[in-house]
Parts: structure tokens; C-alpha cells; sequence
């Protein structure tokens, strides 16, 4: 368990210094685990080979790793060399003739050279040498050293911490970045944050705290908040409170009151960041070269700054289908929280999470609402449930064209109408559809293209835009680093995006050496009616562990709440997926159900325990909630049987 | 004719049919079982269903003694009848209201005051309760299982007589007898007028009209969660607190439960303690109260006494003694155990063990709280006579453990297996109007037993999403986990106070169940935005003294 020490631990807290990234704060206390002396005359050689040969690789590997970084932080300049290398004999050379005693380790000459090239791999994401460390700061090769003498960029290094403006930018203002930003303030660090809303096609802006909060899962819930709301009030009546009008919901008034609210986070991340002295700058962002980069404001301003690391965490912005009168005339989840006004009967295009909750919540709020669906409905989910989420939508008034994709343009018919046509994935067919507004959901694409990513060489997924990153979250370029929904094959939640910066930057600054844990994250989608889940879908649990060793427990259950309100009877439903052969360990945890993302938190905390279904049994349920269909009754999965 | 009723002395092991025809032609009239449950609540009805499912011959037995209001009901119990399922239903129809003055901040053009009908949502509340007790009788119907709407007692330790509402007799023998009677709320019978006057949680479910102003006397769950949903539902409620509320249960969560609650309508009479009770000319109930403290007396006048007082706690019991004495402790299997759990989990009702003449079958009970001793195996002082649920001494009074030490017992019985019911870290939830849930120990729990330089809390105020737009006040938003301080920091009990808290709850029960670490429960990633991923976010210690307000996400 890699878990930090607490604060008041002062055993730990001597030991672990050790791992501090370059560049980390010059922790005194490190001299006492470097492993060699301090300021070796030029070529000396060193032996790094660890006393403790007994013990388990990784705890010799723990202990080289320390070494090293002893070692990095114990010289102005350290060389990892080869003492054969032509390009290692020129860095040598130059450090020379600069004047500048340079401690070298010769991977050649030692034992261990092998498993410290790993490792410096690990550490600088470089395998090959000479790797060459200049005050604590990651120089890179051969190349990167001599280009970094042409631009000045090393003898400013050489002349100590002041080589850059900064120690930290980090670019994008959303959940990971404000957190990664602020953790590094926090640890003593001189960090900006560079954040830039450009506008969408309708002209929607927003201020700082990126999607989630301005676009993403704050309004998000409040309007499904709001939908609720509407169901309430019709189970109130069979609750006995009175009224008889009708209800109408007012659109301008939610929005407004959901807007004001977002205003305050905004301002409330701005308040953060000044007290934690994190430089706040309101331009957009962009590469120019290593280290440095061009921020552009509102006005066309152009500033530049440096700084020694940096972090992507730009997030995606929404996609347009790429016919006609998109950008025109359709609206996406950027502009439908402030939208001025109702955007009355609506075709959603799209089957993603972002689409079926925005489809339900309009539809929660009395309005006409059709999905348009390529093919499945929450690609990635468990399909049994994505389909039960579906159908529960299409129960309540949701209409669905399945297997349709618009393929005409949209055209602008009476004003505030659009008309649009669509055609069968199967073959031959046509819809035509007249909308008030149509929000297109089809998904989201990376805001990596534009920052100027390919003059430093930061390697971006071509297809897909995402950047893909180490364990450490660290690009192919050393000193920069990606979080949140940029990462190739990573998670596109908030809380993923705020741990992995937060971790970041303590491992960064910190000496810490946890890393974002990236298993077993739950997650929930709000739809009206609402589905948790944590783990492996029954796809992927049976392609990762095969049907035969798997068993699948489910009930459906009738919340107490919805009796009396005479709703649906068996539509909320719960399933989890176990291994058989690993203790009937519980490897995905489904509910479909009021308040799933309440319920499944605790459920994900119980599985990060190895939760079993003999523990699952054995817990006792609290009466009466939802939380404790598990106690009622739960049956074997098998095809074809129904379940009550 | 006892003695040869009575069992070879085996236990776990059932009699062949033969020698149980035999019993049963023993006398005419009388009708010989495999198990014979006394008591139709949560626990008898999952004991005799899951032994019935294991192919025994069983026969249920359930009679509802009216209340001193003449309220009476169905099969199912305190839970199903006058219990858990009602009061939730209508602390549903309170947080309805609550959503209704929710409902303009989100866009609804809903008319400011809208009225509540009583009427209406008692008789939606009964007609669903009614549903389950049909619901039950076909159960049991559909298991096989005999039942039998009379009122038993003991003839023997194998023989139970049970008298019909109109008097007729019938005997039923049995191998195995469970008792499962439950209890009943408790009448201050020294103070005048209480039983006359007075109604209690067996009546205030099925009121036909509305109670109207009413006085609720006592502090246990059971009375804040009536004064709660009386307060949601537009009545004037006041609750009249002798010492402290909810005893047992955290008592810093407790005082935040009462301090939302006071803070939305419910009057609170604190260190007072009811002496009359009278009728006055226009039917109103007139109660005079003395203040313990200044000995004044004062004087009050509501359509409605509800009593929900708890019986004084037993020294062992008290908050700071560790009383939990666990029966899964080696060598605890046949001894009794005096106490078991916190007095947070017993509200102090009377066990419904009067009637029952258990002295003929020689069933041993507690001198003071005249529960009935059993031991780790739910059994009695007589070997094959069992007690589960709320009539047994030291069980806590709550449904699902019943439930489910009623089925555990039923599967050891018939030789499926030998797990004994564990109850240690049994969940629960209050559903004041801020619900309060929680699990394992409360902070003086953990201080007392591991010492306070031995305990971390964690805690957190925070506000619920919900709250913002609907303009709702959060101050009494609160999570605290309390650990063990030595690494790993061993989860001991969580408490949280919210919307929700049942749902929220439930999860890391499991957790705490799978021995879960404060790293652990850090490592799991929230769920944005939920109020329960602040409990996977608790990073401020009480020790540190820094502000445990969360801000921002």
C-alpha cells in the first residue's frame, strides 16, 4: 500500500523524502539517504549496487530509485553516462569547457547499471543516455543539452531555481487542473493556472472551474434536480398535500437560479486560487517552445512564460456532426444550462450519458423530447442495464429512433423551427422531424490540437485527439503532464481528474509516490431514473474473466416511496457480478434505482475492501431503504428466468 | 403427556415424521410441526418461510393484541403495521413537503401554501400496509406454512394453546418453537390520564384524522422521527425531552438531529417530564409538566399526547461503558448474554412475553426488561425453544437483523448450515428530517474502549447540491468517520446526516464489514456530485482543529 504517511509521522516522513521528483523542494534532510558522496571530482565513478541483496525486487528497486533521486538532487549537474558513448563524451565536453563540475555515474561500470537505466527511464520517461539533470531540472539527451546551451535556457539552469517564470503552469482551469494547481501552491511551489473559454458556435461562455462546473455536472444535476422535482409533486398528491392547478415549470427561472449558483463556484474557485497565491490568468494557452508558452487574453494580448513543468488539463469541448447547419443552427450541453429561453420540443442526437440525461431532465420538465440513436445506448456501460434505462425513458415519455442518423441539412423553417431529416442505418428510410431545438450529444473530442503541443513534440493520439500518458500521468515530453478526460483509455469523470492532479502534484512536489488508482471507479448516470455502478460491466466481466467462472446475482425491487406514489412496479433493478473463482469476489456492482449514485458510493468503498457476496450476505440491511434490495432476495442469474 | 412430548435433547437435528405423527395423533385437536413460530412480525415470517423452503413442516401463529385505543392490524408485525414502513411513508410525505417549497427554486409555479390532507395520506399509508399483510398471508400460503390467527400460550415446553378472538382453543405441539412476539410501545402508567388519554406509535399510523397540535414525550428515535414527520406535515409538534435524546446513538450527532429539527417548527420542552394528563370541556388535552431542573411545574394544551418514552438504561448501558459483548466470542455460544448492543439500537418497548406463560415451558426471561435470555444460537434457557428479534434480551430492536437472525436460525435448524447471526456493525438509519445514519461505534463508544489518544475522527460539514438552488439552510450537514489512529486506521463507525442517509449508509456498512481502513475508504474516487462521495473526501481531523466546512468540489 502505497498510501501517504500521515502528517504527524515522522518515522515515514524520514524515509520516503527519497522519491521527490526533479525539480521537488530542496528537502535537506536528503542527504542522509544519498548513497554516494556529494561533489565528486569530474568522472569519478560510483557503485550503486544496493547492500540490501536479500530483499524483494521491488523493495531494492524502491531503495535504487531513492538513490538516484539522491543523487539528482545532491548535484548541479549529474550525468548518467556510458563510458563508451560518443554523445555522453560530447555533454562531458561541453559541461567542461563551461567550467562546470559535473558528477557522472557510468552505467557501464557498475553492477546495477541495467536496473538504474529502468529506472531512470521511469523517472524521466528517456531510456537512452547520456540523461543529464541540471539543478535538480530534467535536461534531457545529447541534443536537448547542447540546444538548451544555444537558447541560454541551460546557463540560467546552471545559475540555480530562477531558470523560469514559474515552477508549474498548468493549462486548462477545470476540477484536475484547479486541484493539481492548488496541491503544488499548497506544497510551496510558484504555480499559473492559463484558462480560456472560447466560445462555443452559439457564443455560450462560462467562467472558471471548466465543464463540470459550468457545463458539465453541476447544472447537470440541478436540472435533473428539477426533474425530480416534477415527479415529486405528483407523488405529493398521493401523499396527501393539496393543490389542484396544473404545474408548469418555468425555464427561465431555474436556469437563472442554477446560473447564480455557478456564478458562485466561479467566483469561489478565483478566491481559492488567490489565497493559495496561484497565478490566475484568463488567456488561452499555447506552445511555443520547450518550456515556454504563449498566453493570448480576450484582447488578442500576447504574453509568454516559462516554466519548469507543465500540465495539460484541458478537458473536451462537444462534437458537431459535420453536415450542413450544425454549428448554425443546433445547440450542445455547452449552451443548454444558460439557454435564454425553453427550448421547447427537442430532438437530442446522440446515446451518450450526456445525451440520455439531458433527453430525461428536458422531458422530466414537461417538454417533447426524441433521442436520435446511431446504434446503442451508453456505449461502454453495461448494455442489460443501458437498455433498461432506455426503456424506463421511452415509459415516460421519451421517444426513441433507433438506428437513425440526420443526414440532410437543417434547415431553418418558421422561425424557432427546424426541420430535419434523417435517414435509416439499415438501409432505405427516411424521418422528417420538425424541432424547437436540436442538442446534439454524439460525443466529445480533446482541446489538444490547438495548444501547440507539436512544437515542444508532445505525441498526441492522431484519431482520437488524447494524449497518452504513463502510469505517472507524464506525456512523452518529460516535463509535461496530462490529466482529466485528455488521457488516451482513461476515465472522463471529475473526481478521476481531481485525484490524479492532486496526486500529481504531490508526487511532483511533494515526495510522495501514490499514484491515481484508476480500478474499481464508480460512476453514475442521471437519468430519470438513476444508475450507479462501479467495476466491470457483465461485457467486459465476461471477456476479462470468462462466463464460466463468473456469477451474476440480481433482483429487481419496488422502492418503498414508489408504492404509495403508485409507480412502476419491478423497474428498479440491481445486479452485481462475481468470480467465482476468486471467493465469489464482487468484480461489478449495477443498480438502476432513486438515489443510485448515494447508494453506489458506499458499495465502491466496500469493493476497494475486496467486498464478497458472503460479506454482502452477512451485512445487515437498513430498513427500509434501497440500499438493501441485497437483503431481500437475490437470484441466481440464469438465461431466460425472470426474476421478481 | 409432557414428558413424552419432549425432545430426545438433540438440538440441530429434527425428529423423523414418524415420531412426529406420533406426537401429533397424541391427542385429538391438537396438530403436531417441525417448527412452530409464535408471532408474525419481520423475524418469525422469514424463520418459518425459510424452513418451510427446507421442506419442514411449519405453522405460524400471530394474534394482535389491540391497543389501549383499540388500534389493531394485520399479519407482518411492528415493522410492516406500525413501524418502518408507515413512518417512513410519511416522513416521505414531510420530505414531499419539503420538495414542494423546493420546487418554485427550480422553476415550478407551485402555489405558496398548499395544505395537507391527513386523511388522505393515512388512508394511501394503510391501504399499502394492508397490501402487505395480504401480501405475507399469501406468502405463507404459497410456502406451505400454516397460519393461525390466535392468541398462544405455553401448555408445555412442546405444546402451545392458542385462543381465537372468539374463544375457541386449539393445541399445537411442536419440535421446535420460536419466539418472536416483538413488543409494544411503553405506557407511563404512573402519570394520570397517560393510558386514557394518551396514544402511542400502535395508533398514530392509522389516526383516521389528523392528530393536530401534538405533544410527543420522549426522546428515543421513535419519538423524534413522529415530532419530524408531525413538523413536515404542518402540524404543531413539540417534544418533550427528559434527559437526552437519542441515547446511545452519537451524541454530537444527536444534538445537530434536534438542533435541524428545532430550527424547522419542532418545539423542543428539554429536562421536563410530564405529570398529568386531562381532558378539558372543549376535548382538548390538557398536560402539566414540571421542569426537573427548577422543579416549576407549567402547563400546555394539545389535541394529541403521543408517548414514546424509553425505559431508564441499565448501568451497563450507559454511553461510555463499552458494553458490547459479542456471542461470537469464544465460549459465549451457551451462555447468556447479559448485554449486547448500545441502548441506541433498544427504545425501551415492552416485550410482548406477559401472555405467553412462558414459566410453563420453563423459558427463562430478565427480571427487569422480562426479554427472554437466549443465547449466540437464538436459543432459550429450554434447548429447542428459541427467542429472535425484539423480544429477546439484548437483540437490537430493528428489522433486518431479525430478519435475518430469523432465517440463520431457521437454516441451522434444518441442517443447512451453522453460521450464527453476527451482530456486530448492524447499520441503521433515523429518519428524522435530517436523516441520520450510521454504523459500528460512536465517538464516546470508540474513546471509551480504545482510549481518546487511540482515536481518529474524521469530519466534514458540507452542503448537498440540492440545498443551493433550493435556498436550503446546510448547518447541520455533517459526516464523521471515526478510526482507529494507528496506521491503518481501521474504520470503527460512521455517521453521517443528510438527505439520503439510509442509501448512503448502506455501501460503507459493507465496507466496515470488509474491514475497511481510512485509506481505503480515500482510495475509493466520489461519485460527482452526490452527498455521499463527501464521505470518500474526509480529510480534517477533529485533532487538527481546522474548519471542518467543505467548500468548492
Amino acid at each position: 500500500m502505497a498510501q501517504p504517511p500521515p502528517p504527524s509521522s515522522p518515522p515515514r516522513a524520514q524515509t520516503s523524502p527519497g522519491p521527490a521528483k526533479v525539480g521537488a523542494v530542496p528537502n535537506r534532510r536528503l542527504g542522509s539517504v544519498r548513497g554516494v558522496p556529494m561533489s565528486s571530482p569530474p568522472g569519478r565513478r560510483a557503485r550503486l549496487s544496493s547492500p540490501g541483496t536479500g530483499r524483494s525486487s521491488s523493495e531494492t528497486r524502491e531503495e535504487l530509485r531513492r538513490r538516484l533521486l539522491g543523487l539528482i538532487e545532491g548535484n548541479r549537474v549529474m550525468i548518467f553516462s556510458k563510458s563508451y558513448c560518443p554523445h555522453s563524451t560530447r555533454v562531458k565536453e561541453l559541461f567542461s569547457s563551461l567550467g562546470v563540475e559535473c558528477h557522472i555515474l557510468e552505467l557501464d561500470q557498475v553492477d546495477d547499471g541495467a536496473s538504474v537505466q529502468e529506472v531512470l527511464s521511469e523517472i524521466t520517461n528517456q531510456r537512452t543516455v547520456p540523461n543529464i539533470f541540471v539543478n535538480k531540472v530534467h535536461v534531457g539527451g545529447c541534443e536537448q543539452t547542447f540546444q538548451a546551451h544555444q537558447s541560454g535556457v541551460l546557463e540560467k539552469l546552471l545559475q540555480g531555481d530562477s531558470a523560469y517564470d514559474y515552477d508549474l503552469i498548468v493549462i486548462g482551469g477545470g476540477s484536475g487542473g484547479l486541484a493539481c494547481a492548488q496541491e503544488a501552491a499548497v506544497l510551496g511551489k510558484k504555480v499559473m493556472v492559463l484558462d480560456f473559454v472560447v466560445p462555443s458556435p452559439q457564443g455560450t461562455s462560462w467562467g472558471l472551474g471548466g465543464t463540470c462546473v459550468n457545463v458539465g455536472c453541476i447544472p447537470k444535476k440541478l436540472m435533473h434536480q428539477a426533474a425530480l422535482l416534477g415527479q415529486a409533486l405528483i407523488d405529493s398528491r398521493k401523499f396527501g398535500w393539496e393543490y389542484n392547478q396544473q404545474v408548469k415549470h418555468n425555464w427561465e427561472t431555474m436556469t437563472e437560479a442554477i446560473q447564480n449558483h455557478i456564478g458562485s463556484l466561479n467566483w469561489g474557485y478565483r478566491l481559492s486560487l488567490r489565497e493559495k497565491a496561484v497565478a490566475y490568468v484568463n488567456s488561452y494557452g499555447e506552445f511555443v517552445e520547450h518550456h515556454k508558452i504563449k498566453a493570448t487574453n480576450r484582447k488578442g494580448q500576447e504574453t509568454c512564460y516559462t516554466a519548469a513543468k507543465f500540465v495539460i488539463a484541458t478537458g473536451e469541448r462537444p462534437r458537431y456532426l459535420g453536415i450542413q447547419g450544425d454549428k448554425e443552427y443546433c445547440i450542445t450541453s455547452d449552451d443548454l444550462f444558460s439557454l435564454p429561453y425553453c427550448p421547447g420540443k427537442t430532438l437530442v442526437v446522440g446515446a451518450s450519458y450526456v445525451a440520455l440525461e439531458c433527453a430525461g431532465f428536458l422531458a422530466g420538465l414537461g417538454l417533447d423530447v426524441t433521442v436520435m440513436v446511431r446504434s446503442i445506448l451508453l456505449r461502454g456501460f453495461d448494455q442489460e442495464m443501458a437498455e433498461k434505462v432506455g426503456s424506463y425513458m421511452e415509459q415516460h415519455g421519451v421517444k426513441f429512433l433507433r438506428k437513425f442518423v440526420p443526414i440532410q441539412q437543417l434547415e431553418k423553417g418558421s422561425p424557432g423551427k427546424l426541420r430535419v431529416v434523417a435517414e435509416s442505418t439499415e438501409g432505405p428510410g427516411a424521418v422528417e422531424g420538425v424541432y424547437n431545438t436540436v442538442l446534439l450529444a454524439i460525443g466529445r473530442d480533446s482541446c489538444t490540437r490547438k495548444i501547440g503541443l507539436e512544437k515542444i513534440g508532445v505525441k498526441i493520439n492522431e484519431k482520437s485527439g488524447k494524449i497518452p500518458v504513463n502510469d505517472v500521468e507524464q506525456t512523452n515530453v518529460p516535463y509535461v503532464y496530462a490529466i482529466g478526460d485528455i488521457l488516451e483509455g482513461k476515465l472522463e469523470l471529475t473526481p478521476v481528474a481531481i485525484q490524479a492532479g492532486k496526486l500529481l502534484a504531490r508526487r511532483l512536489f511533494g515526495g510522495r509516490l501514490e499514484k491515481c488508482d484508476y480500478v474499481n471507479v464508480p460512476t453514475t448516470v442521471f437519468t430519470p431514473l438513476e444508475y450507479g455502478c462501479c467495476g466491470l460491466s457483465e461485457e467486459k466481466a465476461i471477456e476479462v474473466h470468462t462466463k464460466e467462472n463468473l456469477e451474476v446475482y440480481h433482483t429487481l425491487f419496488w422502492p418503498l416511496e414508489w408504492t404509495v406514489a403508485g409507480r412502476d412496479n419491478n423497474t428498479c433493478y440491481a445486479k452485481i457480478i462475481c468470480n467465482k473463482f476468486d471467493n465469489e469476489r464482487v468484480v461489478g456492482f449495477h443498480i438502476l434505482g432513486p438515489n443510485a449514485g448515494e447508494v453506489t458510493q458506499g458499495f465502491a468503498a466496500a469493493m476497494k475492501c475486496g467486498l464478497t457476496k458472503q460479506l454482502l450476505d452477512d451485512t445487515i440491511g437498513i430498513h427500509p431503504t434501497c440500499g438493501e434490495v441485497w437483503k431481500e432476495k437475490t437470484f441466481l442469474k440464469l438465461t431466460s428466468v425472470d426474476v421478481v | 403427556m409432557a414428558a413424552a412430548l419432549r425432545a430426545p435433547g438433540v438440538r440441530f437435528r429434527w425428529r423423523t415424521p414418524a415420531a412426529a405423527g406420533g406426537a401429533r395423533g397424541a391427542a385429538a385437536g391438537r396438530q403436531g410441526y417441525d417448527l412452530l413460530v409464535i408471532g408474525g412480525g419481520s423475524g418469525g415470517l422469514a424463520c418459518a418461510k425459510e424452513a418451510a423452503q427446507l421442506g419442514k413442516k411449519v405453522a405460524v401463529v400471530d394474534y394482535v393484541e389491540p391497543s389501549p385505543r383499540g388500534t389493531r392490524w394485520g399479519l407482518g408485525g411492528t415493522c410492516v403495521n406500525v413501524g418502518c414502513i408507515p413512518k417512513k411513508l410519511m416522513h416521505q410525505a414531510a420530505l414531499l413537503g419539503d420538495m414542494i417549497r423546493d420546487a418554485p427554486h427550480y422553476g415550478w409555479e407551485v402555489p405558496p401554501l398548499v395544505p395537507h390532507d391527513w386523511k388522505k395520506m393515512a388512508e394511501a399509508v394503510q391501504n399499502h400496509v394492508k397490501s402487505l399483510n395480504w401480501g405475507h398471508r399469501v406468502q405463507l400460503q404459497d410456502r406451505k406454512v400454516k397460519y393461525f390467527n390466535i392468541r398462544a400460550s405455553f401448555v408445555n415446553e412442546h405444546t402451545v394453546c392458542g385462543v381465537t378472538k372468539d374463544g375457541k382453543e386449539t393445541l399445537l405441539s411442536a419440535e421446535h418453537i420460536v419466539i418472536a412476539t416483538g413488543g409494544r410501545p411503553r405506557y407511563p402508567t404512573h402519570i394520570e390520564g397517560a393510558l386514557e388519554y394518551g396514544i402511542t406509535s400502535d395508533d398514530i399510523f392509522w389516526l383516521k384524522e389528523s392528530p393536530g397540535k401534538t405533544l410527543v414525550v420522549g426522546a428515543s428515535y421513535v419519538a423524534l422521527e413522529c415530532a419530524g414527520f408531525l413538523t413536515g406535515l404542518g402540524l404543531d409538534a413539540t417534544v418533550m425531552v427528559r434527559s437526552i435524546p437519542l441515547r446511545g446513538f452519537d451524541q454530537q450527532m444527536s444534538s445537530l438531529v434536534t438542533e435541524y429539527m428545532a430550527s424547522h417548527g419542532t418545539r423542543f420542552l428539554r429536562g421536563c417530564t410530564p405529570s398529568r394528563v386531562g381532558r378539558l370541556p372543549d376535548g382538548q388535552l390538557q398536560v402539566i409538566w414540571e421542569d426537573l431542573a427548577s422543579g416549576k411545574k407549567d402547563v400546555g394544551t394539545f389535541d394529541t399526547v403521543l408517548w414514546a418514552i424509553e425505559t431508564q438504561p441499565a448501568p451497563a448501558a450507559q454511553p461510555g461503558n463499552a458494553c458490547h459483548v459479542f456471542p461470537s466470542e469464544p465460549g459465549a455460544s451457551r451462555g447468556y448474554v447479559p448485554c449486547l448492543l448500545c441502548p441506541r439500537l433498544q427504545c425501551g418497548r415492552v416485550p410482548e412475553t406477559r401472555s405467553l406463560h412462558l414459566e410453563n415451558a420453563g423459558v427463562n426471561t430478565h427480571p427487569n426488561s422480562q426479554k427472554i435470555l437466549v443465547d449466540a444460537g437464538e436459543a432459550t434457557s429450554v434447548p429447542h425453544i428459541y427467542a429472535i428479534g425484539d423480544v429477546a434480551e439484548g437483540r437490537p430492536e430493528l428489522t433486518p437483523p431479525a430478519v435475518m437472525a430469523g432465517k440463520l436460525l431457521a437454516r441451522r435448524l434444518c441442517g443447512q448450515s451453522s453460521d450464527l447471526m453476527d451482530y456486530d456493525n448492524v447499520p441503521t438509519t433515523v429518519f428524522t428530517p435530517l436523516e441520520y445514519g450510521c454504523v459500528g461505534l460512536s465517538e464516546e463508544e470508540a474513546v471509551a474502549r480504545h482510549g481518546e489518544e487511540h482515536v481518529e475522527v474524521y469530519h466534514a460539514y458540507y452542503k448537498p447540491l440540492e440545498f443551493t438552488v433550493a435556498e436550503r439552510d446546510a448547518s447541520q450537514c455533517y459526516i464523521k468517520m471515526v478510526c482507529l489512529r494507528e496506521p491503518p486506521q481501521l474504520v470503527l463507525g460512521l455517521h453521517f446526516l443528510g438527505p439520503n442517509a439510509g442509501e448512503v449508509t448502506q455501501g460503507f456498512a459493507l465496507g466496515i464489514k470488509c474491514g475497511a481502513s481510512y485509506a481505503q475508504v480515500m482510495r475509493t474516487l466520489g461519485i460527482h456530485p452526490t452527498c455521499a462521495e463527501e464521505v470518500a473526501k474526509l480529510r480534517i481531523t477533529k485533532r487538527s482543529g481546522l474548519d471542518p466546512t467543505v467548500t468548492g468540489c
